[in-house]
């Protein structure tokens, strides 16, 4: 009895041990999130006025405006192209290759390029499509983007897909339904509301993407009005230039916190929207 | 022969004879009762090299209720899975033999199978309502094979919630989404669905399994109801259920045919000794 009841203290002792490591660990790791956001608030808000908005970079003054349309047109750009391949790959794994050989092949590849450096996507392209162009371009920058969406939005449909469940299936072919009929009116109906939380997840990671943009729409501080043949202003490249080359120029330095203010909120209104989405698929 | 095979999909001119939706009296005289609607001579199946179905023959008679009783894995469901090649689905299953529907092979390479299945509709054992609304649900077969105008798909929605005995507990719900439905709802719901595309074969697999004995009741009326104008074939693991419900009784036993008479017989006067026991209760 007396030792069962040491062994039965120790037991509790390390139980709580554990327990307060493990919040201990939370509250880090919540603290610095907090911590960023605050600091990006602190630092932002008071450089983000009206004409951050309407003005383009300059040396001195100016705002963000072209880096913001730029970087919204290259988001959207890779968010569509990404989306439509992706899209279409992940139901072929999930619909019709389930079971064949290639199917597992393109899975492997795909996780594989799920956590490949977004670095070495933009230098794919850059080799691909930038030197044999001979100048970077908008054009580059959305295909590097839409490499990084690509396997994310192929993961996001495929695991959607296959938790329609194949009685459904069978119940949409029992009626005399073509398969492709079955996958569009009813498994889609199914997967929707994850399939567009990976997107839209897709897209917040890619909004903030600075390493492929880098090597294929590179930067200007000019306006870029859908001329995706030329460079492409971004707002990534931007926070990071006013930072480092301009970091003499205080005004720069405060725009640079303000652009990373505007694209971390993005990023949260993005994730926030897909955390809705998929809290009401769980509850249908 | 070839211009009267009702389900060839290649020759254009026999396509009005296949057209689901056509009426009964318009279609003729075909399922005069006591006619035979599906023949299986000498078939067999196999779920790789699992021989499901040992060399079943049995006639299936038009306009009445038929019944497969057996304990679990005897291949009830998998004979009844049969006559609408629903197995064609998945990899590594084949089928041996023939099986006539109104004197076509529906085995046949050339048979369009999609035709077949509108022709021969099935309800699961769980209910299975798309991810879509109760009016939707319905459309969805018959937009599969006809071309209503809005009036007219509104009427026939109505007949077939109305055959099923659900309209008036779905009326104001027609918008709503057909998962949202009590689970006998939703079964009966999926019958409305089979029915309103018009199909001569109905196959009902263990449709009330899922279900409370009130909607299960509901569904019972529904068989007796619904077989002046179809035939039915109903696999059921509750031999009261088969005994209330059906014409014609088939009992299976280990991917054999082992009696198969008319109802009444076989629960009163069984001729063989295994069908004897199982009925009393004594195995299964």
């Amino acid at each position: 009895m007396q030792h069962s009841n040491s062994l039965y203290r120790k037991r509790k002792l390390l139980n709580r041990t554990v327990m307060v490591l493990c919040s201990a660990a939370a509250l880090f790791g919540i603290f610095w999130l907090l911590a960023i956001l605050a600091t990006l608030l602190w630092q932002g808000v008071t450089a983000i006025e009206w004409s951050t908005f309407t003005e383009r970079t300059r040396m001195s003054g100016g705002g963000l405006g072209n880096a913001i349309l730029g970087s919204i047109m290259l988001t959207l750009g890779g968010t569509i192209i990404g989306t439509i391949i992706g899209v279409g790959a992940g139901t072929w794994l999930a619909e019709y290759g389930r079971n064949a050989v290639l199917g597992s092949v393109i899975r492997f590849i795909n996780d594989v390029l799920l956590s490949a450096p977004s670095v070495i996507i933009g230098l794919f392209i850059y080799a691909l499509v930038v030197l044999p162009m001979g100048h970077f371009s908008g054009w580059a920058g959305i295909l590097a983007l839409a490499v990084i969406v690509i396997p994310v939005v192929i993961r996001a449909t495929e695991d959607m897909l296959k938790l329609v469940p194949d009685s459904l299936r069978e119940a949409a072919s029992a009626m005399g339904a073509h398969r492709w009929w079955v996958v569009v009116r009813v498994c889609y109906s199914g997967a929707r509301a994850g399939i567009i939380t990976g997107i839209l997840l897709a897209c917040a990671r890619i909004s903030g993407e600075t390493a492929p943009l880098i090597f294929t729409s590179l930067n200007s501080n000019q306006w870029n009005f859908f001329d995706l043949g030329s460079e492409m202003p971004n707002l990534p490249m931007t926070i990071y230039q006013n930072m480092t080359i301009n970091s003499f120029i205080p005004r720069q330095v405060e725009l640079a916190w303000g652009g990373a203010l505007i694209l971390t909120l993005t990023i949260l209104v993005l994730n926030i929207i897909a955390r809705f989405m998929s809290r009401d698929t769980n509850k249908r | 022969m070839p211009s009267t095979n009702a389900y060839s999909a290649s020759t254009p001119e026999t396509k009005p004879q296949v057209t689901p939706g056509v009426t009964l009296a318009e279609r003729g005289a075909k399922n005069t009762p006591n006619s035979t609607k599906l023949l299986v001579e000498d078939l067999n199946f196999y779920y790789g090299k699992f021989h499901a179905l040992k060399n079943i023959s049995m006639e299936i008679p038009a306009n009445e209720v038929t019944a497969f009783i057996g304990p679990s894995g005897c291949g009830k469901s998998t004979l009844l899975r049969c006559f609408n090649r629903i197995h064609d689905l998945y990899p590594n299953m084949h089928t041996k033999g023939r099986l006539m529907l109104d004197g076509y092979d529906i085995n046949d390479r050339s048979i369009d199978i999609n035709l077949l299945r509108a022709r021969v509709g099935m309800v699961f054992q769980r209910p299975t309502p798309f991810p879509m609304s109760v009016f939707d649900n319905i459309a969805f077969g018959v937009k599969l094979y006809e071309r209503l105008p809005r009036r007219e798909m509104e009427e026939r929605v109505e007949w077939a919630l109305r055959k099923a005995a659900l309209w008036d507990e779905v009326k104001d719900k027609l918008r709503q989404s057909g998962q949202a439905l009590s689970g006998g709802q939703q079964q009966r719901l999926c019958i409305a669905r089979s029915i309103a595309v018009r199909p001569e074969v109905i196959l009902l697999d263990e449709p009330t399994s899922a279900l409370d004995p009130i909607s299960t009741g509901y569904i019972e009326d529904l068989v007796n109801e619904l077989k002046q104008d179809y035939t039915i074939v109903i696999v059921t693991h509750n031999m009261q259920q088969a005994a209330r419900v059906s014409d014609m009784t088939a009992f299976m036993y280990l991917g054999e045919l082992i009696e198969y008479d008319r109802t009444s017989k076989i629960f009163t006067q069984p001729r063989n000794k295994q069908t004897e026991d199982y009925i009393t209760g004594r195995y299964g």
